[in-house]
């Protein structure tokens, strides 16, 4: 029998801490003992459990691209209990992590296909792990969109990286902020994300579309979609049921049969169309 | 392995408990405490109940505790030590006196924890565990274990099974390797089988439904009203699925002492309105039928398509345990009856 306990977190540094946005920070985690750097390894759209000990865990999607070895990164939203918690760690305090779970966006099967990324306000770490995996690997791929929204300008997160990503000509960036969020020298878009991709979004024909964000932006921006003429399985998005073990045992991230930290957390728009109305 | 018959005397099966004790061995059996009958651990094989239908509790923390600890941590400055769980420590553990429904509430939670990724804390205690039951001789109104696809005398789960057999004899079943072990160190205590049918002297349940029935119609019935009038009287303490035998929800918290502490893993339910409760305040099972329909579904449906097994045995403990009486069974009934035009 296998005697490893399933519950054991690898004890990881934090190694450096990025402001992103009000409440909003990024942590860059190194794993303190070699052998576990050695032998992790992950697919974009995993998740795992952080932990502060003494306080508890909390579940971040990867926010890292698994192209990008020796380390991790997350980006979470002071919220709650632990969340608080880590926002107030500092730069070499330990942590724990345990992980990869869940399914993966199957980039292999998007080969040759052109992608469209949509993300809202701090759904962009589960974005940016493809995002980046996608960059990473670009002639699989033909036209990269990238549409991003926030509330306000200052709510954006990832700057840095939505600078680079500007300045690449082989990816289109279209940055936008909700009406009223905007400050006097702003250059992007000004309006919320489903009116923005209708005006913005590539062709759907051979088109891949990458959804995470608020459920409201999600619940608007699908129908968006399918009038630009995509269907519902080219549409890809993520769950977030509250977790708690992360694989398939404590029973509460279930929406009907399934399990999202099992059967998810990536789904497309025709799996979530089968699914009840529990997530 | 196949199962063995065997005869035992009463007064050979209280020298077996009596053996067993005096060797050190660890053995937990039903125990009269105030008005309730509890698995409790025993000194002596006198404290044993035997007049009692149904313990209030299961013997499920055996292998999966209340509360315990998965891990513990130190912090040293920004350096922490975390120590594994110790397996090595979990004793060796014999179960006696449990229904053949308890014995068969370990089948879903053996699913459950080793549903692709094993648990080895679970595994751990479920292995050092060895149990014998006792088989039924009397019934309550709360009992359901045929409709389960169980019985009286159902041997699944057990590793020994005991039916009492009148005139100071029982009827003794070796199941497992684990029973043939425990009988290989008493082997002076048994006698041949008596050739008896044990059906004979087991108490008779009326089977009511079929859990494939019941798996049919819960689904076709997901979008119906009746969740919502069932659990009108739920109040959501989740006392059912803390005496269930097969409820394995939990949750996982810290438990913070200065600079040490240890992480715990605790029973939850489905029935509590914070289950599910997202950060942000959205609740997918927002109201108590959601949760309702979640519990059934989750043991009626889900369970058998996900790993092959349902989530019920039949003990009957959650209608027995229920402060606003909600019945299983009796709901599990009128599911049953209902026909496709009154969803
Ligand atoms: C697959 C997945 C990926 C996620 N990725 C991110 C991310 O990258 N960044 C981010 O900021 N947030 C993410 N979340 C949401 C995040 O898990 C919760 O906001 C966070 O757990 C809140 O923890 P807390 O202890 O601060 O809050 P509290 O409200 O104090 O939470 C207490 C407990 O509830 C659980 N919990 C509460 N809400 C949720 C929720 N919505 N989802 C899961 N568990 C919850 C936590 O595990 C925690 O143990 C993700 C959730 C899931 C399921
Ligand atoms: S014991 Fe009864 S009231 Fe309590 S959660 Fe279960 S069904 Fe509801
Ligand atoms: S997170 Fe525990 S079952 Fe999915």
């Amino acid at each position: 029998m296998c005697n490893s306990n399933i519950y054991m977190p690898y004890p990881m540094r934090v190694e450096k801490v990025t402001n992103e946005a009000p409440g909003v920070k990024t942590f860059r985690l190194n794993f303190i003992n070699a052998e576990d750097a050695q032998q992790f390894t992950f697919k974009a759209g995993q998740f795992g459990e952080y932990s502060v000990f003494g306080t508890g865990e909390s579940t971040f999607c990867i926010a890292s691209s698994p192209t990008r070895e020796g380390y991790i990164e997350c980006t979470f939203r002071q919220s709650g209990k632990v969340t608080s918690a880590l926002t107030n760690c500092e730069e070499g305090d330990t942590i724990g992590f345990r992980g990869p779970y869940g399914n993966i966006f199957p980039l292999d099967e998007w080969k040759g296909k052109n992608l469209l990324f949509i993300a809202g306000g701090i759904a962009l770490p589960p974005m940016r792990c493809v995002i980046w995996n996608a960059l990473d690997r670009r002639s699989d791929f033909k036209d990269v969109t990238i549409i991003y929204g926030a509330r306000s300008v200052n709510d954006l997160v990832y700057k840095h990286e939505l600078e680079e990503w500007k300045n690449r000509d082989d990816v289109k960036l279209v940055v936008t902020v909700d009406p009223g969020g905007e400050t006097p020298d702003w250059k992007g878009e000004v309006g919320f994300v489903p009116s923005v991709v209708e005006k913005t979004a590539p062709v759907a024909a051979n088109t891949i579309a990458i959804v995470c964000g608020p459920p409201v932006m999600i619940k608007y921006t699908f129908p968006v979609l399918e009038k630009l003429g995509f269907t519902d399985d080219t549409i890809y998005t993520t769950l977030e049921n509250r977790m708690k073990c992360g694989f398939g045992k404590c029973g509460r991230c279930n929406v009907g049969k399934v399990y999202v930290c099992k059967d998810g957390p990536v789904f497309t728009y025709k799996q979530l169309k089968e699914l009840p109305d529990e997530y | 392995m196949q199962t063995e018959n065997y005869t035992i005397t009463d007064s050979n099966l209280q020298q077996l408990l009596q053996a067993l004790l005096s060797s050190g061995q660890k053995v937990v059996a039903p125990v009269r405490a105030n008005n309730k009958v509890l698995f409790k651990e025993i000194k002596s094989a006198s404290e044993v109940c035997s007049d009692h239908v149904q313990t209030t509790l299961s013997a499920k923390h055996l292998a999966f505790p209340r509360t315990e600890v998965l891990l513990q941590y130190k912090k040293t400055g920004k350096e922490v030590t975390i120590n594994d769980f110790p397996f090595d420590a979990v004793p060796q553990t014999f179960l006696w006196g449990s229904r053949p429904c308890d014995a068969g509430g370990f089948a879903p939670l053996d699913g459950i924890f080793n549903w692709d990724s094993k648990d080895a804390i679970y595994n751990k205690r479920r292995e050092q565990l060895t149990i014998i039951s006792f088989s039924c001789t009397r019934h309550d109104d709360a009992c359901f274990c045929t409709s389960m696809g169980g019985g009286p005398g159902n041997t699944a789960g057990s590793d020994m099974l005991i039916t009492p057999a009148g005139n100071g004899t029982n009827i003794a079943e070796i199941i497992t390797d684990k029973g043939k072990a425990l009988f290989e160190n008493y082997t002076s205590l048994f006698e041949e089988a008596m050739g008896a049918d044990k059906e004979q002297y087991l108490t008779k349940i009326d089977k009511v439904f079929d859990t494939a029935e019941i798996k049919a119609k819960v689904e076709a019935f997901f979008e119906s009203k009746v969740w919502k009038e069932q659990s009108a009287r739920c109040m959501g303490c989740g006392a059912c699925a803390y005496v269930c035998p097969a409820c394995a929800c939990f949750d996982i918290q810290d438990d913070k002492h200065g600079s040490k502490g240890s992480r715990l893993r605790c029973w939850d339910s489905c029935g509590f309105q914070l289950f599910t409760l997202h950060t942000s305040g959205h609740n997918p099972r927002e109201t108590q039928a959601r949760r309702w329909r979640q519990r059934v579904m989750h043991k009626f449906s889900y369970m058998p398509d996900r790993i092959n097994v349902v989530g019920c045995s039949g003990c009957g403990r959650c209608s027995r345990a229920c402060p606003a009486d909600m019945n299983l069974a009796e709901h599990l009934e009128v599911i049953m009856k209902m026909e496709a035009e009154k969803i």
